[in-house]
């Protein structure tokens, strides 16, 4: 067992890690631990755009975005927070521009920006361009360009090496504990600060936008360490994933003029949402979508919809909306301008389903997407592990495995990126400045024995159990029973199945019991992780009896401000699981009923 | 559909020398290469092993050989290949490690060479640099690379000798070149027209062929060396 000593750990080389790191590294002894090559990381995947009232084509003002956000949120969203972010976005872009982020640009050479779900001018309620993007693959921009500036400055790396558990000493971060990959050997990472960024988990439900990745590992090692997780029933469906596949068709196939349609070839979006239509926020969309398909009006009967977005279509729809371009003409596009602002969609689209999309719709049915939970943080990346949001010392989280809470309920499209980028950048900082005045904390004799015995547990267990099956039964019940639509009935079914299924993860057989690259008793492991956030997602859905954001019941249809407006904690000790809550942080705005 | 899937595997805990296995398989057309792995390691053998994870194609984790060519086995259907026999063998020049796994630390290498970071001292504004859409859209096409190593592992200059560079690391440096913001073309270029740089590109083609994000590969390595021969960036 090697040991390695930094100031600080970051844990995660996604758009989250990597800018925790590059603030970190200037002032600290940093490393980046990463499961993943860093380029692989899932921020890659993200396509539409980061939201930043840039207001580069049309009035916008951060205070407009802040109130979105906090609408979008159901207001469940901490509006301290999330006006942090909103008023830190311009800079934040302005910095990854400075970084090289090759945006796409106006025709004055500024960031091009184009309308998302959820964001509005706040005046006239219409969609406000806000999202700024680099073509369709505008995650990929952010984490490239992450990576590049952190090869300039030199920051270390340790790539393809999982960490299995967290160290806490004294009440304070110590360190971590990781398994090299390649090796299978345990490494101890002794540290000042330990910054989570392992992002989601994603991984539970049956059609998902996720990558394999996420497993939910760092959520999972830190509520094994007795730690909370914050708001753990809200997690979000993306209404439109390629049927069947769950491949995102991102949002911004709507900013451009593309339209939902039904089995009769209705819009209809405009009885859900009548100002914003397609553009509404994205629970609004998926619930909407699961409504039609109840009352049998999915295509051919089945569960999907087609998003056109066929130049003629988007023309038609984009008159009779009396949409303008900046200029003030009309808007009107041709195929190859959506082409060219959407050629990864075009490419997926060839690819996956043999549908050219400005000749022919796409068939499309909500997706998991998004985790809103997480480890809970206060809006400097610390992390708080009580209702009173007492720090605890020197470990701090970003990301999206971070609930800190700026998307409360329900997060709008191009929030995430930002949160990478404003929280990710802070914790860094916090994890530097706290290391500065720090010691470290003595490790424990037996730093590495946590781990191993999780590892051997599964490697030696004789049963016959096996990890696709696990995971295959885990994702349908839970894509039924606690996706869009919620009942206690359905919820109640799914925890009894899930609870069985982690018994029956202790009978798994591993059949790699080599050293190198044994991904056969990694998947074991983080499916261990899935299911254990299975578990406590359900019991915190089941005990929350209104509607709000994405956690939509249909025995309790109504949001219910007066016992609800609070976050939920969750902890797990001996199998067992304990809820607390504490407040939302509720600055200028009132909680207000949430239409679009 | 019936499939015969032949598997390239190896196990340097077990297996002297590498070897195939063959599998007779059900499929659907439309199952990706990775579904059809993945169904391997879950219900027939849980040691093989292969890197994966977004599973559409913009991660770059999982570039094989697939029935001979670089793909991405995510991206690649099973109906893409016009037939039911499939072979997968790991990307070639560089080391095995196991199955499908290979070493890409001489690939990465190769690519921090060409410095690919923007470099620019000069004070930024306070806010966006201002850039054109006509010189934003010069080095478009090389800012979609993914870094799978599905290029370079297909060129023989590369099989040849690891240390050139290799056209992954000519398309990162293309991407910053010809960036109206950056100040390090002549250094880059520099590095490019050395020992195992462009010279060493024959023209195969076949890392414009491997290409999953259909980048202009071959045409993006021809604008370095004419900036290199005219010492022009036009
Ligand atoms: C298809 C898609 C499109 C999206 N589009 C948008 C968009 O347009 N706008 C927007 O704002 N958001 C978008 N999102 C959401 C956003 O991309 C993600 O929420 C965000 O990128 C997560 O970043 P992260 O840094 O938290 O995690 P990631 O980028 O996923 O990084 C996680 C890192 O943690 C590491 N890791 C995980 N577990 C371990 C472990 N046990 N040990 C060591 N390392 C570990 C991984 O290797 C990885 O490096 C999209 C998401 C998807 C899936
Ligand atoms: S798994 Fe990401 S590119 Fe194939």
């Amino acid at each position: 067992m090697q040991t390695h000593i930094f100031d600080v750990i970051v844990v995660g080389a996604g758009g989250a890690g990597l800018m925790a790191a590059l603030y970190a590294s200037k002032t600290a002894s940093t490393a980046v631990i990463s499961k993943l090559y860093p380029t692989r990381s899932h921020t890659g995947a993200a396509q539409g755009g980061v939201g930043a009232a840039l207001g580069n084509l049309e009035e916008d003002y951060p205070e407009w975005h802040t109130f979105d956000t906090v609408k979008g949120s159901d207001y469940l969203g901490d509006q301290d927070a999330i006006e942090f972010m909103c008023q830190e976005a311009v800079d934040a872009v302005y910095e990854l521009e400075h970084y090289g982020l090759p945006f796409s640009r106006t025709p004055e050479g500024k960031i091009d920006q184009r309308p998302f779900g959820g964001h509005t001018n706040n005046v006239t309620g219409k969609p406000v361009r806000r999202a700024c993007f680099a073509a369709d693959r505008t995650g990929h921009m952010i984490l490239q360009t992450l990576y590049q500036q952190c090869i300039k400055n030199h920051v270390n790396f340790y790539d393809e090496f999982q960490v299995i558990d967290l160290l806490i000493v004294n009440g304070a971060a110590a360190g971590v504990v990781a398994l090299e990959l390649s090796t299978s050997e345990l490494h101890v990472f002794h540290a000042k600060s330990v910054v989570f960024a392992t992002g989601g988990h994603g991984r539970i439900w049956e059609v998902t936008s996720n990558a394999y990745a996420y497993s939910g590992d760092g959520a999972s090692v830190a509520l094994r360490r007795g730690l909370p997780l914050e708001d753990m029933e809200f997690f979000q469906f993306h209404p439109t994933g390629i049927y069947k596949l769950g491949i995102l068709i991102t949002e911004g196939v709507r900013g451009e003029g593309g339209i939902l349609f039904n089995d009769k070839g209705e819009r209809f979006m405009e009885k859900y949402a009548p100002k914003v239509k397609d553009l509404a926020s994205r629970d609004v969309v998926s619930r909407a979508m699961y409504t039609e398909m109840r009352e049998g009006r999915g295509i051919g009967g089945k569960n999907f919809f087609y998003l056109d977005v066929r130049p003629e279509v988007v023309n038609r729809y984009a008159a009779l909306d009396g949409r303008k371009r900046p200029d003030g003409s009309p808007y009107i596009v041709t195929a190859d301008e959506i082409i060219s602002k959407l050629p990864d969609i075009a490419d997926f689209c060839r690819v996956y389903l043999g549908v050219d999309p400005v000749t022919q719709p796409m068939p499309v049915q909500p997706t998991a997407h998004y985790t809103m939970g997480g480890i809970p943080t206060n809006k400097y990346g610390e992390v708080v592990i009580d209702d009173q949001n007492t720090v605890l010392p020197g470990f701090y989280a970003a990301g999206e495995v971070a609930c800190v809470s700026v998307h409360g309920a329900n997060r709008l499209g191009t929030n995430s990126l930002l949160d990478l980028i404003t929280f990710g950048k802070h914790a860094g900082l916090r994890a530097a400045e706290f290391s500065r005045g720090a010691t470290l904390q003595p490790l424990p004799k037996d730093a590495a024995d946590f781990a191993l015995a999780q590892l051997n547990q599964l490697k030696n267990s004789a049963g016959s159990e096996r990890v696709a099956d696990i995971s295959r039964e885990m994702k349908s019940v839970m894509f039924d029973h606690v996706g869009i639509f919620r009942t206690a009935d359905g919820m109640k079914t799914a925890l009894e199945k899930v609870r069985e299924l982690r018994q029956r993860h202790q009978h798994i057989k591993i059949t790699d019991q080599g050293k190198v690259f044994n991904t056969d008793l990694i998947n074991a492991w983080e499916l261990g992780n899935l299911l254990q956030l299975a578990e406590l997602i359900t019991v915190c859905a089941i005990n929350r009896t209104e509607s709000r954001g994405a956690h939509a019941r249909d025995d309790y249809p109504k949001r219910d401000d007066a016992n609800w407006m609070k976050h939920t904690l969750a902890w797990e000790k001996d199998g067992n699981i304990r809820l607390g809550y504490k407040p939302v942080a509720i600055t200028k705005y009132q909680p207000k009923e949430r239409v679009y | 559909m019936k499939i015969s899937l032949k598997l390239y595997r190896y196990n340097p805990e077990i297996d002297k020398k590498s070897r195939y296995e063959t599998y007779q398989l059900e499929a659907d057309p439309t199952d990706r290469i990775l579904d059809i792995l993945e169904f391997v390691k879950g219900y027939i053998d849980g040691t093989l092993s292969f890197r994966r994870s977004c599973a559409h194609g913009v991660c770059g984790s999982d570039a094989m050989r697939i029935n001979g060519q670089n793909r991405l086995a995510c991206k690649t259907l099973l109906r893409d290949l016009h037939g039911n026999k499939v072979t997968v063998e790991p990307i070639m020049g560089l080391r095995v490690i196991k199955d499908l796994i290979v070493d890409m630390d001489p690939f990465f290498e190769n690519f921090r060479t060409v410095l690919p970071y923007l470099i620019n001292d000069e004070p930024a504004p306070k806010t966006e640099r201002l850039q054109s859409p006509e010189d934003r859209e010069r080095f478009d096409d090389t800012t979609k690379c993914i870094l799978c190593a599905c290029c370079t592992t297909s060129c023989p200059s590369f099989w040849a000798n690891d240390e050139y560079l290799g056209p992954a690391a000519f398309v990162n440096a293309h991407r910053f070149i010809f960036d109206s913001r950056d100040r390090a073309a002549d250094e880059r270029l520099k590095i490019l027209s050395a020992q195992n740089g462009v010279y060493r590109c024959h023209t195969v083609f076949n890392c414009t062929l491997a290409c999953p994000r259909e980048i202009e590969i071959t045409k993006a390595i021809g604008e370095v060396k004419r900036a290199i021969s005219t010492g022009s960036l036009k």
